[in-house]
């Protein structure tokens, strides 16, 4: 048998298969970040003696119970009735704030026995012991959503005007967070800063 | 000519190598994209919840992470009530006072101490009893800046 040298493999496409490869899994990576739902505790306080009296009309009550139920305003809802709910009550406007200014900026139905201002107007959010976890996040999420909404759309009213379109709070509030977003930042702190004065965030957990 | 010929025929072709650096890209390139680096082996189930108001938990501020689950796999003999996780084993609720003061020590930067969050990794099935005793804890020790961290979808499938 005639000896043969053994044949050399092309290799020339090796670096190709690699590349597509590599650019397989560089698309298809994702990389998790964690993202949750921000809160603030209340600080330990010592016992205070004068308690501030707050109406009745203004404060919306949502009770979790053991069995994951929902009782809101002493009437039994569901999950998805709750964030139109507190919508309801957060911009309905019925009187004036503590300086006595009417809200002008509110579409609710200016009830007179439903909150007074948005400024005025509390969330108590209520849960037991036995209330499992993610009702509760979901509640939470509920009620966060119910104040997004609304400052979403009082951001498409007002930003117009300040030359930020198409743009409600959600997508501002990540714009300016965002270090390459070109525009005028200082002129968008302000119109989040009056949104945000404008509903301010008032849920209050009875511990 | 002539007399430079013939020194290498009957010896076998070296292996090429050429491509040799590929393989090894493409080597490292699989490990770095199937690593995932985590801080804590976890020892309890940690299935979060869902929820679609969510905020990106920012890594430029430091983040102290407190999980609470039922004792997961291999771990039955701690029963089946949901249980706390601080670092790599199982911890009692009156140990996070002390955690929370190791994490601030631990911070590098002074002025950042205050910025503290601490990220609650709650399974969905556990209950608000340990959730809230956590936040007491919290609240004793001063951390105030929580993150209730969960997954990416609608509330209303939890």
């Amino acid at each position: 048998m005639a000896k043969r040298s053994a044949p050399e493999v092309n290799a020339g496409s090796m670096a190709d298969i690699a590349f597509l490869l590599l650019i397989f899994f560089l698309v298809t990576t994702t990389i998790p970040k964690d993202s949750g739902i921000n809160r603030k505790l209340p600080p330990m306080e010592p016992p205070n003696e004068d308690q501030v009296v707050i109406k009745q009309k203004n404060i919306f009550t949502v009770l979790i119970n053991g069995n994951d139920q929902l009782l809101v305003e002493d009437e039994l809802m569901e999950l998805k009735d709750l964030r139109k709910a507190a919508i309801e009550f957060l911009d309905n406007g019925g009187t004036t704030d503590a300086e006595g200014n009417k809200c002008d900026y509110c579409n609710g139905k200016k009830d007179l026995t439903s909150s007074d201002h948005p400024d005025k107007a509390i969330i108590s959010l209520k849960s037991e012991r036995e209330t499992s976890y993610k009702t509760y996040i979901s509640v939470q999420n509920e009620l966060v959503a119910a104040y997004n909404d609304l400052r979403n759309i009082r951001a498409l009213e007002i930003g117009p005007k300040k030359g930020f379109r198409d743009m409600d709070f959600v997508k501002m509030e990540k714009n300016f967070r965002d270090a390459n977003f070109v525009g005028n930042k200082e002129k968008m702190k302000e119109v989040i800063d009056q949104i945000r004065k404008e509903y301010p965030e008032k849920l209050s957990e009875v511990q | 000519m002539s007399k430079f010929k013939g020194k290498k025929d009957n010896a076998l072709p070296a292996v090429n190598t050429a491509s040799l650096p590929d393989i090894v890209f493409m080597l490292l390139f699989f490990f770095m994209v199937v690593t995932v680096m985590r801080e804590d082996t976890l020892m309890i189930d940690n299935l979060l919840p869902q929820a679609d108001q969510v905020e990106k938990l920012e890594k430029k501020y430091p983040i102290s992470y407190i999980y609470a689950g039922k004792p997961g796999k291999g771990y039955e003999k701690f029963g089946t009530e949901a249980r706390l996780q601080l670092n790599d084993k199982f911890a009692d609720i009156s140990e996070i006072r002390a955690f929370i003061s190791a994490e601030r020590a631990s911070i590098a930067r002074e002025e950042l101490v205050d910025f503290l969050t601490v990220s609650l990794k709650v399974d969905k099935e556990a209950n608000m009893g340990i959730v809230s005793d956590i936040k007491k804890e919290l609240r004793e020790a001063n951390a105030l800046k929580i993150n209730y961290t969960v997954g990416t979808g609608s509330a209303l499938d939890n």
